[in-house]
């Protein structure tokens, strides 16, 4: 039988590591993973897990070690965080190329400098084209069911997953999680079988990642993306088959008060409680006709789920926790581009706000739908929230 | 005469687990040097070679000279994804299979450095071989931190050679009081497949560390039928002399005794040491000698300090 356990985010990854039986878990400490790790160490010295804990000296090597692990065909994990991401850059292009389905959790902290532990997207959001898969969560309930459906598809399309969490909102606060028991995840989650894919085996020697001429090597590149379009079929199926098995319901994206919903606000990570609270308020009181879209799974994008559920709306507001120098913020952009095609397709427009882990409130929301209302043209990106 | 060819041949096994379709240049000393160490590992081994000459030599895509599995990665990850790998085969119930990295100087000594440290200390169980060539070959002949003083590279230009002493590796996997640190050349085959051997049954106790000095023809400029007699000329003239650090850093042993030829007849023969011998190149020269005399001088005190005497050292023992 399942049961609610008060924890926090960071733990809540560990609980799912360890009932996802990984093998192999190598880390590096940084602040707010570090957490994510500790417990995993104890699990595993305590041998509840059978698993080989490497304690690395950087997380490039923490990346380095779970993709040697992974190339024998073992599952592996790693956790981190901003610097940690950055510095694992290169070997994060490996996993993927190598075809590697690890998983990772990323806790959303803010890049130095200046120095910041808090939270904004800014960390995984640099790692878009990496390769690998992203899904962002709202609650600590998500980010333990997004391990063990994340191994689950990762798995499946032979690619490496990562999943978000949010600096201290979720990483260091405890909400009710309902943890299940290794045989409810068991049937969920079979041990890692690589199938037709080539793990090391010395009684079958091959090259793996081998110097590739440009007559090969922009096929890689395709298939790459090719597992990632499949991923879009498979993370449905699973998520499917984790609702009949946990009873919790997953999606690519969350729809909240959607069904009429002329206006529409697109979010994602732990601020989407604060545009629900906001949208509900404004519902209630004043009637207005507006919904929330919550972003999960960003790779692969989910184009045409994304277009169905916004392409007759009447506006559209991004709030991104993040912003893409030069740009705009990366959710936003994203969104545009994936409402493109549509014949017609509402203005979008994109606010920027929360980036540091600067407090978001629910009046915070309320202004930006207020900002929204008024404009007719679309413009370029819209900072809520600067002093200076 | 007789006696000792039979022990030769009987040292060497037949085996031969490096196939033709390779890639390396004649005369290359990183080819010879995985030959031999694959007589002595076998087969049952798992190879990690981060970017480096053997990124080339093993073979492009689709093919692969060598009849062990071979995980390509990046530069500065040899010691950290062979000890992925170990992992990831002890799990998944192969604990017999060897862990070998395989890297090039640059991988080892300058950017590899620091995943090499972090293996070493906690007693990863891989061994760790650097085919040292002395210099980055692969991007055509660039100073590394293994260029020894006075060399030419691309960018040491004879003009302003190589300041440096070459880093002394070895010292500081000693510092790491790894099990077993050892050098040696291709041009002893019978020394380093001894050491590959020992260093495959020590497996479990640590992080076993193989450097090998891997002649380059192209890179030290000069004929590739002088590879294996460059590499004896190093170890003769006590440039690259062949010793082991045991037990954690306690105990040294000079395998050979080097003839002590002059150090002139190791230089000669490659043009990447020209300009020592031409004006304004006494300086230079005197500095390679400084250095080799430094290295040597303290080694035999080390070798005196383990076994309280240097007469347990062979002489001639390789003829």
């Amino acid at each position: 039988m399942s049961f609610k356990k008060v924890t926090t985010g960071n733990h809540a990854v560990s609980y799912a590591v360890w009932s996802s039986r990984v093998q192999i878990i190598s880390a590096y400490p940084i602040t707010p993973q570090t957490q994510i790790v500790e417990l995993l160490s104890e699990i595993v010295a305590e041998g509840k897990l059978q698993a080989k804990f490497i304690t690395v000296e950087s997380e490039h090597s923490a990346m380095a070690a779970c993709i040697g692990a992974s190339a024998t065909g073992a599952r592996a994990f790693t956790a981190t965080s901003a610097q940690g991401l950055a510095l694992m850059h290169e070997m994060l292009h490996w996993a993927a190329g190598a075809r590697l389905p690890i998983v990772m959790a990323n806790v959303n902290r803010a890049m130095a400098p200046p120095w910041s532990v808090w939270t904004d997207q800014n960390d995984s959001l640099s790692q878009l084209t990496t390769g690998w898969m992203q899904i962002y969560n709202e609650s600590n309930q998500e980010v333990y069911d997004s391990v063990i459906i994340g191994y689950k598809v990762a798995e499946q399309v032979h690619l490496p997953l990562m999943t978000v969490l949010d600096a201290f909102i979720l990483s260091h606060t405890s909400e009710p999680v309902e943890i299940h028991t290794q045989e409810e995840v068991d049937e969920y989650l079979p041990p890692y079988d690589p199938g037709e894919y080539y793990t090391i085996k010395t009684e079958d020697p091959r090259g793996y990642g081998l110097l590739t001429m440009p007559s090969d090597y922009y096929e890689f590149r395709y298939k790459v993306q090719r597992a990632h379009e499949r991923a879009i079929e498979v993370f449905k199926k699973e998520f499917k088959n984790f609702e009949e098995v946990f009873g919790r319901k997953h999606w690519f994206f969350e729809e909240f008060m959607m069904d009429d919903a002329d206006y529409v606000i697109v979010t994602s990570g732990s601020l989407s409680s604060d545009v629900k609270y906001a949208v509900a308020k404004l519902r209630k009181e004043k009637g207005l006709k507006v919904g929330v879209l919550k972003m999960r799974v960003v790779r692969p994008y989910p184009f045409e789920e994304v277009r169905k559920v916004l392409g007759d709306r009447k506006k559209i507001a991004v709030i991104d926790r993040n912003i893409g120098f030069g740009y705009h913020g990366v959710f936003y952009e994203e969104l545009k581009s994936a409402l493109y095609p549509l014949e017609k397709r509402p203005p979008v427009f994109g606010y920027i706000i929360g980036i540091g882990g600067r407090d978001v409130t629910p009046a915070d929301i309320e202004d930006i739908i207020d900002d929204m209302l008024k404009r007719d043209e679309m413009t370029e990106i819209i900072w809520k929230g600067v002093r200076l | 005469m007789s006696e000792k060819k039979t022990r030769r041949i009987w040292d060497v096994p037949d085996d031969e687990n490096f196939y033709y379709g390779h890639t390396a240049c004649q005369g290359c000393g990183g080819a010879l040097a995985m030959r031999l160490a694959l007589k002595a590992l076998g087969t049952d081994v798992a190879v990690t070679i981060p970017a480096c000459c053997w990124t080339i030599i093993a073979g492009g895509f689709p093919g692969h000279a060598l009849k062990v599995p071979v995980f390509h990665t990046a530069f500065e990850t040899a010691a950290i994804v062979a000890a992925g790998i170990k992992g990831g085969l002890e799990v998944t119930g192969r604990k017999s299979t060897i862990s070998l990295a395989w890297a090039g100087d640059g991988g080892t000594f300058d950017i590899g450095l620091q995943a090499l440290s972090g293996a070493a200390e906690r007693g990863e169980d891989i061994i760790y071989a650097v085919y040292d060539n002395e210099a980055y070959m692969n991007t055509g002949i660039q100073r590394s931190s293994a260029t020894p003083p006075g060399a030419w590279t691309t960018t040491t230009p004879a003009k302003r050679p190589n300041p440096r002493p070459k880093k002394n590796l070895m010292e500081i996997m000693a510092a790491h009081k790894v099990p077993y640190a050892a050098t040696a050349t291709p041009a002893y085959p019978e020394d380093l497949i001894r050491k590959f051997r020992k260093a495959k049954e020590m497996a479990g106790q640590g992080l076993r560390f193989i450097h090998i000095l891997a002649p380059c023809p192209p890179g030290w400029k000069m004929a590739s039928d002088y590879s294996v007699h460059s590499a004896r000329l190093a170890v003769e003239s006590r440039v690259f002399p062949l010793y082991e650090i045991e037990d954690g850093g306690r105990k040294y042993t000079i395998n050979y005794w080097p003839k002590g030829i002059p150090i002139e007849e190791y230089l000669k023969i490659q043009g990447r040491f020209r300009h020592l011998f031409k004006p304004g190149g006494e300086k230079w020269l005197e500095a390679f000698k400084e250095f080799v005399e430094e290295n040597w001088n303290q080694l035999v005190e080390k070798h005196k300090l383990t076994h309280g005497t240097t007469d347990n050292i062979p002489r001639g023992y390789y003829k």
